[in-house]
């Protein structure tokens, strides 16, 4: 490391300058239609033959001359520095857009588009875009994650699936020996995946409808304190090779259940057939319910593009007028669940076995992280997770912390 | 001739970009930076929203930020004594070696040159992976021993043994060419004069002859390794971070401040208010240490 380079860490905010300064905006690499030349970024899915899909169906737009980036690493980061700039891109995909994109004006407003068809999307996804009224993103699929768990080896354990957040905790511990271990929720035993899922089991609210803090509850640290107990009976898979999101610790036998996404089902399918099963995070207590988590990529407009209008007419034809391409991104190459509800209803893909296990639950359990909750309060939250789960950190003092800077955080963008 | 007559303007045409880019590059976002650090900057680098020292108070009084200070200092603790003995200890062994000096110096210097994300991702996936077939547990099983999850657990804090070694291998090698131009430059006469004296090679010419005459390169490459704590990114953001986040162990400054300015949270005023705490911390640790280690005091004072 040299010192200009550290000048240039430590200077913090500079850094978005200059990778903007230095970025490839993709306006040159060449679309097929006539009119305003639009730069469309994605990031970059696992899943094979997606990127030449969105190139195809860039090319198939007659109407402007659209050129895709397919932007592997931190993309999140990539598109949050890139909007700061003139030089980002026109249209995107964004896990969000966050409430301070929306507040701060980075994205343009979309509620036109959906005359007509707003009913249609699944409002669990729809939700999360949806600020003052107006719609800032037009989810493009719905993602979500599940249990996994090998039948074989729970009948071979004596072990039903577990229904319950106290089973889970007994299946683990039983499931685990020498060789497999019970539960996989990624290297960092959870913290990061679970998010609200214990809190959500437990019959809790990360943020209330009406904006205040919605685990301030003793059965939110009865139910992280469970999960602890994952870890602490030593039930827990870590540092596995591939994290949460790949399936390969759950095929090759190191975990006898874990988390994953939906995305997984064909992996799985393939490696083991019909010796797995699929199940929503287990619900806690007498109050608890069964969840699984929802989430959507969107495609926004970003308001410092010089064609607003082409770009919002672009993502009109590709996400709410072309059906067949939403259809084929959705389970062409990959298992996702399309945003379109009618879609969803006739995907012959989602109609059976495991995979309309998924669909029931994202419609019966499924849980969208709500927009109040902010990146702040996520990451206080997550760090909390992680001292309680790994640490053994008592879950009421660390709650308390993370009440008191969540309910800042909402003040500060309420 | 016309070279002579042109002297100024060739100076302009040689150090001209170097100039432009340190502007560029370092000192203008340096400067907006410390601007940004007294606006509430949430999503963007021209906010309007004057807040004065607010984002240093809540910088100072922000656990996170203080736990990471906290990191750099452990971190300081196990790396800096470590680097600093085992590059010695090579340059010694290197600088007696009679044959082959120059394959053993590349030998030892090359990891030099190996990018830290590339060795981190080789650490974290073959060695120190937490699965029974990771390089370490093979080795752990072969004694009978359990797998170790060397990066998830905290109770006992195994991610260290990964983290310092990763860097010990990476940069023990150039601290090693320091010393070696360091060794070469002390006058052999005073090793004859110690022989003379009845001086017994080995330990005690270390101690009396070699390790003093080291004190300057030692001094320097204390400096160098305080330094390059500090800046420790690239090791542990590939080692520890994933893509819903970042633990709140063995989390250093840098790291805290890229999630906290550049991550989702786009906070750059508050991520810059901390860079400014530590540029300034930085600063004064190094000026301290130059202090005391007497650094570019005069040899007769």
């Amino acid at each position: 490391m040299t010192i200009s380079r550290r000048g240039l860490l430590g200077a913090g905010a500079a850094v978005g300058l200059l990778s903007a300064c230095g970025s490839n905006t993709g306006r040159d690499d060449g679309g097929s239609g006539d009119g305003p030349k639009l730069s469309q970024w994605y990031h970059q899915y696992g899943e094979q033959g997606t990127e030449q899909a969105v190139k195809k169906y860039a090319a198939a737009y007659k109407k402007a001359n659209v050129s895709v980036q397919w932007r592997p690493g931190n993309y999140d980061e990539q598109t949050a520095a890139a909007l700061l700039t003139a030089s980002g891109p026109d249209v995107f995909e964004v896990n969000g857009p966050s409430l301070d994109q929306i507040q701060g004006k980075q994205v343009a407003d979309l509620t036109e588009l959906f005359d007509g068809v707003k009913d249609d999307f699944n409002p669990a996804v729809l939700a999360p875009k949806t600020y003052d009224g107006r719609i800032w993103g037009i989810p493009q699929v719905v993602d979500m994650q599940m249990l996994y768990y090998r039948k074989s080896l729970l009948s071979d354990a004596g072990v039903r699936p577990p229904q319950t957040l106290d089973e889970l905790v007994d299946a683990a511990k039983k499931l685990t020996s020498k060789r497999t271990k019970g539960l996989f929720l990624g290297n960092d035993g959870g913290a990061g995946v679970l998010g609200g899922m214990p809190l959500y089991a437990a019959g809790l609210e990360l943020v209330t409808a009406d904006g205040k803090v919605g685990f301030d509850d003793p059965a939110a640290a009865r139910a992280l304190g469970k999960i602890h107990q994952l870890y602490a009976d030593k039930s827990l898979l870590l540092g596995a090779p591939a994290d949460w999101s790949d399936p390969s610790a759950f095929v090759q036998g190191l975990t006898a259940m874990q988390w994953s996404g939906l995305w997984a089902l064909p992996t799985v399918q393939k490696e083991l057939g019909d010796d797995f099963g699929v199940l929503p995070f287990p619900k806690d207590g007498a109050e608890g319910k069964p969840a699984v988590p929802v989430g959507a990529y969107a495609a926004a407009v970003s308001t410092r593009s010089k064609h607003q209008k082409a770009g919002k007419d672009f993502l009109k034809w590709l996400w709410i007028d072309s059906t067949d391409r939403q259809e084929d991104f959705a389970l062409g190459y990959g298992f996702h669940i399309p945003a379109r509800m009618s879609l969803a209803k006739k995907a012959e893909k989602l109609r059976k076995g495991a995979a309309a296990d998924a669909v029931r639950y994202t419609t019966d359990h499924g849980r969208a992280e709500p927009l109040l909750w902010t990146p702040a309060s996520r990451s206080a939250y997550q760090d909390a997770l992680s001292r309680i789960i790994k640490d053994g950190a008592s879950p009421d003092e660390e709650l308390k912390k993370v009440v008191r800077k969540v309910s800042a955080e909402l003040d500060r963008v309420k | 001739m016309w070279g002579n007559q042109n002297r100024t303007l060739w100076f302009w045409v040689f150090v001209g970009p170097f100039l432009l880019g340190l502007g560029v590059f370092t000192y203008i976002p340096l400067g907006w930076s410390v601007y940004l650090s007294f606006f509430d900057a949430h999503n963007t680098v021209t906010p309007d929203d004057f807040v004065g020292f607010g984002n240093y108070r809540a910088m100072l009084r922000n656990e996170a930020f203080t736990d990471s200070l906290w990191t750099f200092f452990v971190f300081s603790l196990f790396i800096v004594p470590a680097t600093y003995a085992l590059s010695l200890a090579l340059a010694l062994m290197v600088h007696r070696q009679r044959r082959a000096q120059a394959f053993f110096r590349s030998v030892f210097f090359l990891p030099a040159a190996c990018s830290y994300v590339v060795a981190a991702l080789i650490w974290k996936m073959s060695i120190f992976n937490g699965v029974r077939f990771g390089l370490a547990n093979t080795v752990l099983g072969w004694f009978g021993g359990d797998q170790i999850a060397w990066l998830s657990t905290t109770d006992p804090p195994w991610y260290w043994a990964v983290i310092v070694t990763v860097r010990l291998w990476l940069q023990a090698g150039f601290y090693m060419v320091l010393f070696l131009a360091g060794l070469q430059r002390i006058s052999p006469t005073l090793y004859e004069a110690a022989a003379v004296d009845g001086a017994r090679p080995g330990w005690q010419v270390f101690r009396h002859i070699t390790f003093p005459q080291l004190r300057a390169t030692s001094v320097a490459v204390v400096l160098l390794l305080v330094i390059n704590a500090f800046q420790a990114f690239d090791e542990f953001y590939n080692l520890l971070s994933d893509s819903r986040g970042y633990p709140p162990y063995a989390r250093p400054p840098l790291v805290y401040l890229y999630h906290t300015a550049l991550g989702q949270g786009q906070n750059l005023g508050l991520g810059s208010a901390g860079a400014v705490l530590l540029a300034l911390i930085i600063a004064v640790v190094t000026v301290g240490q130059a202090k005391w280690f007497g650094l570019g005091r005069k040899e007769a004072e």
